[in-house]
């Protein structure tokens, strides 16, 4: 059997399960422990696939992968939640069973959409494209599903997860492109953290419904 | 000719085997978990005790109970029993092993729940009425996920007859899928449910408003009983011979092997049987029974594994040249 194949499948698979893993999850801290696992998955991925087809300068992504999302954006994640005082929120996640099977319609989409477009490309590009685009559209599903702010960043985070997952399955995206990625979106948790703070001062909750309000949507 | 014997021995051992160890798994697991909380727990034989001492005890009878309650008993454990017969468990070479289909066996064990429910309706108590509803709340979310969990071994192995796939995957390297990882974790979800274990129900009780299973077999007594424990233990090891045949078939003699294979068979099939009691009676001290309305979220984990399942293993068929 093909050992190679094998590995990256286990990896790229599991963290498709941890997609739907974040998207079921309803307690705050266990969102943010699963996109860690999410982040852990993806850098073993990227460093399998450094090994496996021998190109060093992965494992440099793959690092970046596991500190930055791994440990970096968890972490800071974390303490926002404390300092918020959330920590012991259980969200009222949009209805989680109808949740769940629209992802799982969406990563059949993916599925057969990915491999009749790329019938002519070597089997982990394939492969990783279509997870890849799984754990995108999975992310996005995420940012629908929920109300809370906090969760709603990690939705958008496990969207880069994929994005990056994607990058290492197909041969040539420039390295320079992955670290600014990489560092665009420390940048982008910081602007988030920022309004997050602003939201929760003026609104006095994290809960983005209050926003329809301001915004005309609902009296 | 003499194949045709051998088979119709295996088959013949294999009815006696299942319906001889059932009482003891279910021993060995209470077992387990009282000397996890520290008590001493009844024998592990205190199974086919109860059994005997049911079986000698006289029938008491609700006033208006018809034909149907009275019958039902014998139908749900004939119907476990065949099922339980058709999982191959120590040889794959059995005689009936053209009709050990897993869609064939979800329906036996789907008919023998349906009758279960109808019968714990007809003396017209509300309990009875509970648990019914309940039970079949569970099932019509199990049952989905189960037959997604067949689809998918269909799809890798290319039958859904038993001991094909259990002969195909001995045939196999040792490899990792991820498709077959999440189908165990569904079909063990899914048997959790249906033998009425404890995140969704509690075995040990008779006296709790969340119970399902006792709830509906409240009303039976004497043989009756007998039947209706004797079945549940049945379908017990049915479905733990269905996760060791399916997903660890290590040592099972194949369809062509003798008496001698047989025996190796046997004690592999001992021993996978023994873990898998053993673990059940320490899953069951580690976890809390789950709320009613919390089940449906536990089931619907269990549908969503099983599509991811047909799911990884229709993408490494497409994909793997």
């Amino acid at each position: 059997m093909n050992h190679g194949y094998d590995v990256s499948h286990l990896l790229a698979g599991l963290m498709v399960v941890a997609s739907f893993a974040l998207l079921y999850q309803d307690r705050i801290t266990a969102v943010l422990n699963t996109f860690a696992a999410q982040a852990v998955l993806l850098a073993l991925a990227v460093a399998w696939q450094a090994w496996t087809q021998d190109r060093p300068n992965l494992f440099i992504t793959a690092a970046l992968a596991l500190g930055l999302k791994g440990i970096i954006v968890p972490v800071a994640l974390r303490r926002m939640v404390f300092q918020l005082g959330i920590h012991r929120d259980v969200e009222q996640v949009v209805n989680a069973g109808v949740a769940l099977m629209i992802g799982l319609g969406l990563t059949t989409l993916s599925l057969l959409l990915v491999l009749k477009v790329t019938k002519a490309a070597p089997s982990f590009t394939r492969e990783g494209l279509a997870l890849a685009l799984a754990i995108i559209l999975l992310g996005f599903l995420m940012m629908i599903t929920r109300r809370n702010a906090v969760t709603q960043i990690v939705g958008f985070m496990s969207i880069e997860n994929g994005l990056i997952l994607a990058a290492t399955g197909a041969r040539g995206m420039p390295f320079v492109v992955e670290v600014s990625v990489a560092f665009s979106v420390l940048i982008a948790l910081f602007v988030f953290a920022v309004f997050v703070f602003r939201i929760r001062e003026r609104f006095d909750t994290v809960d983005l419904e209050a926003l329809d309000q301001v915004r005309g949507d609902r009296r | 000719m003499l194949a045709t014997l051998l088979a119709l021995a295996a088959q013949g051992i294999q009815m006696i085997l299942v319906l001889a160890v059932a009482p003891a798994v279910s021993g060995v697991t209470r077992k387990v978990k009282a000397q996890l909380m520290r008590r001493q727990g009844a024998p592990v034989i205190q199974g086919y005790r109860d059994l005997l001492k049911l079986v000698r005890k006289e029938v008491v009878l609700a006033t208006n109970a018809s034909w149907f309650f009275r019958s039902a008993p014998y139908v749900i454990f004939a119907a476990t029993w065949v099922a339980a017969a058709l999982v191959p468990t120590f040889a794959s070479g059995l005689m009936f092993n053209w009709a050990a289909d897993v869609v064939a066996l979800v329906a036996l064990l789907g008919a023998a729940r349906a009758l279960l429910a109808l019968a714990a309706m007809d003396v017209g108590t509300s309990f009875g009425g509970i648990g019914s509803s309940r039970e079949m709340m569970i099932a019509t979310l199990a049952e989905p996920a189960m037959l997604l969990v067949v689809l998918t071994l269909a799809l890798s192995a290319g039958t859904t007859r038993l001991p094909g796939v259990a002969d195909f995957f001995i045939g196999q390297p040792l490899t990792v899928r991820v498709s077959l990882a999440l189908a165990m974790l569904a079909l063990v979800i899914v048997a959790l449910a249906e033998n009425a274990r404890i995140p969704v129900d509690n075995p040990a009780t008779h006296l709790e408003l969340t119970m399902v299973h006792e709830a509906m077999v409240l009303e039976y007594s004497g043989r009756h009983l007998a039947m209706i424990e004797a079945a549940s233990q049945l379908k017990l090891v049915l479905y733990m011979s269905l996760i060791i045949c399916l997903f660890v078939p290590f040592g099972m003699a194949t369809a062509s092997a003798g008496p001698v294979e047989w025996f190796v068979g046997g004690f592999a099939y001992a021993a996978k049987l023994a873990t898998c009691a053993v673990v059940l009676g320490v899953w069951e001290v580690s976890v809390a029974k789950m709320r009613v309305f919390r089940v449906t979220d536990l089931l619907a984990g269990a549908l969503v594994f099983a599509f991811l399942a047909i799911l990884f293993a229709f993408l490494s068929k497409e994909v793997l040249p």
